[in-house]
């Protein structure tokens, strides 16, 4: 038997469109907030409005009129079933010095396990370049480093004044936002379960060691660490999280033995690799303009012994930030990450 | 009576009140992700104009302003219009689209960051191959992105409710007089027919003429072959008038008292 129908939709309609209206509001405008009595309304509205389409539910009735109603619950659900943290206010130093060393933390394993791979890399670069210097071309990809270490830094040496007098912001916004590229593409690449992940590390790694031991044989090790440390020690260990975020991803993939469906593997992730991209984002700006605007910069115009100095320094700092950021609030008791 | 062919996603709530999602297949999203394309190249032309002033002042600058720019404007626009605009992008808005949780939850922020960040695998090789031939085969026409993030794209139709005012019409309903056969009609007739009768009621405008009298006399032979009524009860009346008298006796009160079409 149908119902009567007309006087339903009659005596209803005027509840779905208040329905309607606050929920088109709520779309047009973030920062809409209703007081106590609006949520009271609001709520009432929508189980009305869920009650209605349970009725038609046992009345197959009009197809327009349930898609109609199975918007408005849908829509309307999402507002009223919310179990977790809605949007509050975001301090962005609070995320920076505080969740996102928490975070790193939390998954230090994956950390660990990029950090290995990529020396497992450089290790595997280095001897073969021993074994064989021809190899040379083919682990190092780019036409600057080819030449003779020591050709190289005689010419860097020699040019720096004229090599450094344009282009430096340029040559800046290009190294941030490579690398930065570069970056997604290593976290997104643990959705293929981690192996693109450690694919793409341990290359890394292979042209880090092939270039190190080349300048080492060289005896151009002033140089080297001259040049790589100062945006170095911020931009590798930014790619190694980058990595950590790849291999968090994986891992929720693969799932291990939590018995939890992927879904839920992966909503317990993305908040953190959220977290730990944005900080790696961060970092890549900061080498981009060191690498820029420092690292270019060889003697005479700079000593070596300066810029290592430099890199060191900025090692030390980033340790203790990553390893001591946010744990206070972590202890304090009712002490809460932002 | 739902649309079989429409891929759609059942939710039930912690109430037991079932509500479907229409999910978004590949082809109008891939549509919605050319207009966002649109929409960013725009940007990032009028960016470029507007660093041409900045080259004035120094060439260095303005160049390294584009590259940031153009890197913000192609990784933020998904991000910053999908968290602001609950779900939507320009192009999605255009297509009626929206990003929702899987589970019709709130978005997350960083939801909506990890499938923006992923796209970077889905557009592999060439313009979304890998994505698109994971949407297409996903029980949740999920992209690689949206699988990690745990969303899903919806379709959401502009809808209201129908207007069953236009049935009768407040005319003179003669079928009405015909109380058992009325009510052998709201008995007999199944809730899937009477929707298909007044789909096509409400949508007579948009079929062709000869088509809409072919279609109405199949409705209404289906109808009388249903529950005959006396040769009387239709004389003078088109097939269109007897399906809308037959929708108003199946869909308005059965109670004289109540109805707005009585022999006048």
């Amino acid at each position: 038997m149908i119902a009567d129908m007309d006087r339903f939709i009659a005596e209803e309609t005027s509840c779905w469109k208040e329905l309607e209206a606050v929920l088109d509001r709520m779309d047009r405008d973030v920062a809409f907030r209703m007081d106590s009595a609006g949520v009271r309304r609001f709520h009432y509205l929508y189980q009305r409005t869920s009650s209605d389409l349970a009725r038609i539910g046992s009345f197959a009735a009009d197809p327009e009129l349930r898609s109609y109603l199975d918007s408005l619950v849908a829509r309307g659900f999402s507002e009223v079933h919310e179990p977790r943290r809605l949007r509050g206010g975001f301090s962005p130093s609070a995320w920076f010095f505080r969740t996102f060393p928490s975070t790193f933390r939390r998954h230090i394993r994956a950390f660990a396990l990029a950090a290995a791979v990529t020396l497992l890399g450089g290790v595997f670069g280095a001897v073969t370049l021993h074994m064989d210097r021809a190899d040379k071309e083919i682990l190092l990809p780019f036409e600057h480093l080819l030449g003779s270490p020591a050709e190289r830094v005689a010419r860097e040496e020699r040019m720096v004044n004229e090599n450094l007098a344009r282009g430096k912001l340029t040559f800046s916004g290009y190294l941030m936002t490579h690398n930065t590229r570069v970056a997604i593409s290593c976290l997104a690449l643990g959705l293929t379960f981690g192996i693109g992940t450690l694919i793409f590390l341990f290359y890394n790694g292979v042209i880090l060691g092939a270039v190190v031991f080349d300048y080492f044989a060289a005896g151009k090790v002033a140089f080297l660490f001259g040049w790589l440390l100062p945006h170095g020690v911020i931009e590798i260990p930014a790619i190694l999280i980058a990595g950590q975020g790849g291999f968090v991803l994986a891992g929720a993939l693969l799932g291990r033995s939590d018995g939890l469906p992927l879904g839920e593997r992966f909503r317990l992730v993305w908040t953190d690799l959220a977290t730990l991209m944005g900080g790696v984002a961060l970092l890549l700006v900061w080498a981009g303009l060191v690498e820029a605007l420092f690292s270019q910069y060889h003697e005479p115009v700079l000593p070596y012994s300066l810029k290592i100095g430099f890199g060191i320094a900025e090692l030390a700092a980033l340790t203790l930030f990553l390893a001591l950021g946010g744990a206070a609030a972590q202890k304090t008791p009712g002490g809460r990450n932002v | 009576m739902s649309n079989e062919r429409v891929p759609s996603l059942r939710i039930r709530t912690p109430e037991g009140i079932g509500f479907s999602l229409l999910l978004a297949g590949p082809f109008v999203r891939f549509l919605a992700m050319l207009v966002d394309a649109a929409c960013i190249a725009c940007a990032t032309s009028v960016l470029s104009t507007v660093l041409h002033f900045f080259a004035i002042i120094s060439l260095d600058f303005a160049k390294a302003l584009f590259i940031v720019g153009g890197f913000l404007l192609s990784v933020g626009y998904g991000i910053s219009f999908e968290w602001f605009w609950r779900g939507q992008t320009l192009g999605k808005r255009l297509f009626r689209l929206r990003v929702m949780d899987g589970q019709c939850l709130h978005l997350q922020f960083g939801q909506v960051v990890i499938r923006n960040l992923v796209r970077t695998l889905d557009m592999f090789p060439v313009l979304y191959l890998l994505g698109g031939a994971v949407c297409f085969l996903s029980g949740r026409s999920q992209r690689l992105g949206d699988i990690a993030a745990g969303t899903i794209v919806v379709r959401t139709p502009a809808v209201a409710p129908p207007n069953l005012e236009s049935l009768s019409n407040h005319k003179y309903n003669s079928l009405r007089q015909y109380r058992r056969q009325g009510l052998q009609l709201r008995r007999t007739v199944s809730g899937e027919e009477a929707s298909i009768a007044l789909r096509a009621v409400l949508r007579r405008d948009e079929m062709a003429p000869e088509a809409r009298c072919v279609f109405f006399a199949e409705l209404a032979d289906y109808f009388r072959s249903r529950v005959p009524f006396p040769p009387e009860a239709s004389e003078g009346l088109s097939d269109e008038s007897f399906v809308r008298n037959v929708l108003d006796i199946v869909y308005a009160s059965p109670d004289p008292a109540r109805s707005k079409d009585r022999p006048r």
